[in-house]
Parts: structure tokens; sequence; C-alpha cells
């Protein structure tokens, strides 16, 4: 583990600082060929006051803002006892130092992400579709692929190297538009030397504006593809059970639906690209390896389960050199695979309705169920003192009802 | 007098490394103490939910009166095991015990659909997926204690202050049972 964040650490530095070198470069071209005078430096401090905004927001309370606008509810455990057990028990096996905290999202896309610049203040978040369509064992794996972001810290880093490439992005837009609606003002000078060379950088501004925002992505995707394979690395050696993980990553293949609304910064957080309808699809510029492959990555673990054993499949796939890292692989400990025999068992064949049922009670709807089958979800502001069952016609009280609620079970 | 100097400087640095050594001998010793009460909470409350698991049972499976007498010792055997190798033991067949009951619960419909029921199973379920990470942090523990333990020079303050090596901490799954019988 250890090693992991300090490779993490050093690749993730060299990333920002050469994304900060490009962001004040950019600064510099365009600043210059507004205004060959001072503007070159004026334009280097612009753009760093940009930089350090956002990066001051998003150190502030980035995850509570991501948190809220995707919707998200804190959930303790008699709300969610399974979900909260499983985060608990992979909290465990990561060795986090505290409890991360657990939300849920009500949308019925299937997917998860974890939040938190340090391990002792993280979240982790899924949404109900997940929940909805997973087993204990497939859940299990996903919880612990985002604990692995969390503990080797790419919730830090790759939100860090995020917001840098969204500061080089803003800038060239910014610079772009001006240049389609306001015209070169600025560019005329009353020195003919200064005007030329005025010129020429007007070009290279441009030039960058448009490139920089490429290579900017293109850096950091590929570094977000390699995270992806080494949290589903990580989540294997903590589940000891990699088929879990591919289990669940087929099924939320199979069933994308519509975007979440988030940033891009925060992408590479999620167990999947939210911002692809598509889990399948790999390009130079996608947050996230083609799910089939890391699918096919996970199901040719036979040999074990440790961060050794999944550089092997990673190979066998790609006939190449792997992912992990040398200074990871003289961690890694030896491990088997639990068998799927000693796997808890899947505890209701009906997740969906308790999925639902999770969200109707943070909402504070009452859950009445009746004898006849039929369960009755009663608003918090439902006027009346009692009502009957259509069906079987059984009568019942509300006030008994909120008296004796029905016992929580597996979510 | 520069002879004395240079016995004075190997005197001090032989204090200093002793002092070193002692220390992290103690804070090594800590941490096996704390991943052990990692596994001790969650043993504790597999223990406490167990009575709760018997009381919603009891009523639904008549014909298994055996299975539950047998988590009933397992459990009694496991709080009053002494040391590590018969915790572990004791563990592994409580492990068993509980195995075979929700085995033979698939047999009960009406107990399948007993919000109860469901909700132990899941903390069962749970708590024993929390012993079994728990044990894996705590070995780690103890083994890089002991080996700091035997290794020389440390050895040599580790004799002096009677520190002694750990147990690891295995639960032995119990012995081969016949596998319960399923009536259709």
């Amino acid at each position: 583990m250890w090693e992991i964040i300090q490779s993490n650490k050093r690749k993730s530095a060299i990333l920002i600082v050469v994304l900060a070198l490009v962001l004040m470069l950019m600064g510099y071209a365009i600043g210059f060929s507004l205004e060959p005078g001072g503007g070159g430096s004026l334009g280097v401090l612009i753009a760093m006051g940009i930089w350090l905004v956002m990066m001051l927001v998003n150190m502030a309370g980035g995850e509570k803002i991501l948190l809220a606008s995707a919707g998200a509810r804190e959930v303790k455990h008699d709300d969610a006892p399974q979900l909260y057990n499983i985060v608990e028990e992979m909290k465990i096996a990561a060795g986090l130092p505290a409890m991360p905290k657990v939300y849920i999202i009500d949308s019925a896309t299937p997917n998860a992400f974890a939040v938190g610049l340090k391990p002792e203040r993280a979240a982790v978040a899924v949404t109900t579709g997940l929940l909805g369509r997973l087993n204990r064992d497939e859940l299990q794996g996903v919880i612990a692929h985002e604990l692995g972001h969390i503990g080797n810290r790419d919730t830090l880093f790759m939100t860090l190297a995020g917001v840098t490439m969204g500061a080089v992005i803003l800038i060239a837009d910014i610079y772009l538009r001006g240049m389609i609606y306001g015209g070169g003002r600025g560019r005329r000078s009353s020195n003919k030397s200064e005007g030329q060379a005025a010129a020429i950088m007007a070009i290279v501004a441009l030039v960058m504006a448009i490139l920089a925002p490429l290579m900017a992505q293109l850096l950091y995707f590929a570094c977000s593809r390699r995270r992806e394979y080494l949290a589903d690395a990580s989540s294997a050696q903590f589940t000891r059970y990699p088929q879990g993980l591919a289990s669940a990553l087929e099924k939320i293949a199979s069933s994308q639906g519509a975007e979440l609304k988030v940033s891009r910064a925060v992408a590479p957080m999620f167990i999947v690209n939210p911002l692809a309808a598509q889990g399948s699809s790999t390009s130079l510029f996608s947050t996230h390896p083609s799910t089939t492959e890391r699918i096919r990555v996970l199901r040719g673990m036979t040999g074990g389960s440790s961060l050794a054993a999944y550089e092997e499949a990673f190979k066998a796939q790609h006939n190449s050199h792997g992912v992990v890292g040398a200074r990871n692989l003289a961690a890694s400990v030896e491990q088997g695979i639990q068998k799927p025999e000693a796997a808890p068992p899947l505890l209701s064949a009906k997740p969906w309705r308790e999925a639902k049922d999770i969200v109707h009670r943070m909402n504070e709807t009452l859950i009445v169920p009746c004898a006849c089958g039929i369960r009755f979800k009663i608003p918090a502001d439902f006027n009346q003192s009692a009502f009957d069952c259509p069906k079987c016609g059984t009568h019942h009280d509300i006030a008994d009802a909120r008296n004796n609620p029905e016992p929580v079970q597996g979510g | 007098m520069a002879a004395m100097l240079i016995l004075l400087g190997i005197v001090a640095i032989a204090v200093l490394w002793f002092f070193g050594a002692y220390n992290g001998l103690v804070r090594l010793r800590n941490q096996v103490q704390n991943a052990w009460a990692q596994i001790d909470v969650q043993l504790k409350r597999r223990h406490d939910l167990i009575p709760n698991l018997i009381e919603t049972v009891k009523g639904y499976v008549k014909h298994e009166r055996e299975t539950l007498e047998s988590i009933t010792q397992a459990r009694t055997a496991a709080m009053q095991a002494n040391g590590l190798a018969a915790l572990g033991k004791a563990e592994g067949e409580l492990s068993g015990a509980l195995g075979r009951l929700f085995a033979v619960s698939e047999n009960y419909p009406e107990l399948k659909a007993n919000q109860n029921f469901l909700a132990l199973q899941e903390e069962l379920t749970s708590t024993e997926n929390k012993v079994g990470f728990a044990r894996q942090a705590y070995n780690d523990q103890v083994m890089a204690y002991n080996t700091r333990i035997e290794s020389i020079p440390t050895n040599i303050v580790a004799n002096m202050f009677a520190f002694t090596k750990k147990e690891f901490f295995e639960i032995q799954a119990p012995a081969e049972r016949e596998v319960p019988k399923v009536q259709f």
C-alpha cells in the first residue's frame, strides 16, 4: 500500500507540474500577443490566479459541492445495513484510518464514486441503480475499488490534476472566444518590431490555445486509465475475489443509462465513466479503460488475488508491460482466491425494492407492510389517521405503524 | 583525554541506540495490541448477536434443536476460551455451526421471509467478514513484531525487558461433518 501511494505521489506530482507549466506558457503567450510590453508576465499571473482560485475552491469544499450537486444523501448503519457493513468491511481490509461516510444517490444509472482529499475525511457514494442490481459480492468488489482509490490517494492527486487541466481548458476557451467575438484587439502597436513579435506570439497563442487542452487531456486521461486498473487490482486484493468486481462491471456495462451530472474533474473517481452513456468504448480521451477490457483482466486472474496476480493477468491480455509497477510488485504479498462457495449468501432476491425502500426511509416515508403482501408507502405529510387495504380490507392505523416501524433489513 | 572522549561518545551512541530499540519494540507491541482490539470488538459483537438469533429462529425450526444447541455450545466455548489457539478453534466451531443453521434455513420459507432473521444474518455475515479482514492485519503486525524480537541486535533489548513473541490468530475450520440432508 505504502509503495503504491509513494509512486502515485511521484507520478502525480510530475503530471501536475507539467500541466502547470503548460498553463503558464499559455498564459504568457496569450498575454504577450495582446500586450507586448508587460502583457506576458501579466498573463502568467492571471493564469496562475485562476488556477489558485479553482484549487482553493476545490480544497475547501469540493467534495461537499460534488456530493450535493449529485443529490447524494448520507446514510447510517440503520438506513442501509448491508451497504454500510460492506463499506466497514472494506475499510478494515484496506487499512483506512477512519470509516468513510456513506452516501446514496437516487438515480437509476448504476454507478459509484469516492471523494476525499484525505483518507480521514473520505466518502463513498453509490446510486440506487447500483444497489438494485448487484448482489453482496459484487457490491463488495465495487466498494473495494472505490476505497482503493481513496487508499492509493487517487482522490487527492487526480482531483488536483483534474483542476489544473480544467484551468488550462478554461483559459484556452476564454481566449478562443475572445478571438472570435472580439477580433484582434490589442495587436496594433506603435513599434514595428514589437508588432511583429506580437503577431508571431498571437499565432503561438492560438496554436497553444487549441493544442494545450488536447495535450493536457491526453496526459490526464492516460494517467486516469492507469489509476483505474490499479484500483481494480486493489479491489481484487482487498476482497480476494476478483470475480465479484468482474461480474459487477458486466452488470453495470450492460445497463448504463443516462449520464450523471458531474464535472469532468471528478469523473476518474467513478467505478465506470459517468459521462459516457455506454461504458464500453475506449479512446485516448476517456477517463476509464474499456469495461470489457477490465473484465477480461479480472476474469483472467486465476493464480490468486494479489497485485502480482493482477499484473500477470494484465500482461496476458496486453502482451506488454504491466500497470502495477515494479515497486508495487516487490511489496505484493501472495494470497489466494476466496472460493465462491465460501462467499456470503445473496441476502434477498429483491434488491431493487430494498434500494428504493432506503430512499423512502430517508424521505421519512412510512412503509406499512400488509398481510396480503402489498407494501404501502405513506408520505410524511399524509393527513389521515388510518386507512384500509384496498385488496384485503385490513385496517391499518398510521400512529401504530409509526410506533412499530418495520425492522430494517439488508440493503 | 582523547580516548576518554571517544569512549564517552561510544557509550552515548550505545545508550541512544538502546532507547531507540526499546521504543521501537514498544511501538510494535502496541500496534499488535491495537490490531487485536479490532478483532476482539467483532468477536464480542458476534457473541452478542447470537442469543437474538436463537430467539428469532426458535419458533420456526422445530426440527433443528441439535443445530441450535451446537451454536449455543460453541458460543459458550468461544467466550470461555483461553489462549489464541483455543479461541481460534472455538470460533471456527461457531462459524461452522452458524453456517449449518443458515444452510438449513433454506428449508424454512417462513424463516427466510422474516425481516429480523434476514437482518441478523446480514450482521453475522458482515461480522465474520470483518473478523477475517482484521485477522489479516493482526497477523501482519505480529509477524513484524516477532521478526524484530528475534533479530540481532534488537533481541538483546527484547530479552532484557521480557518482550515475548505473540501468537498468530488462525480460525480453524471445524472437522468435516456430514452434509445436512436436504429433503424435497
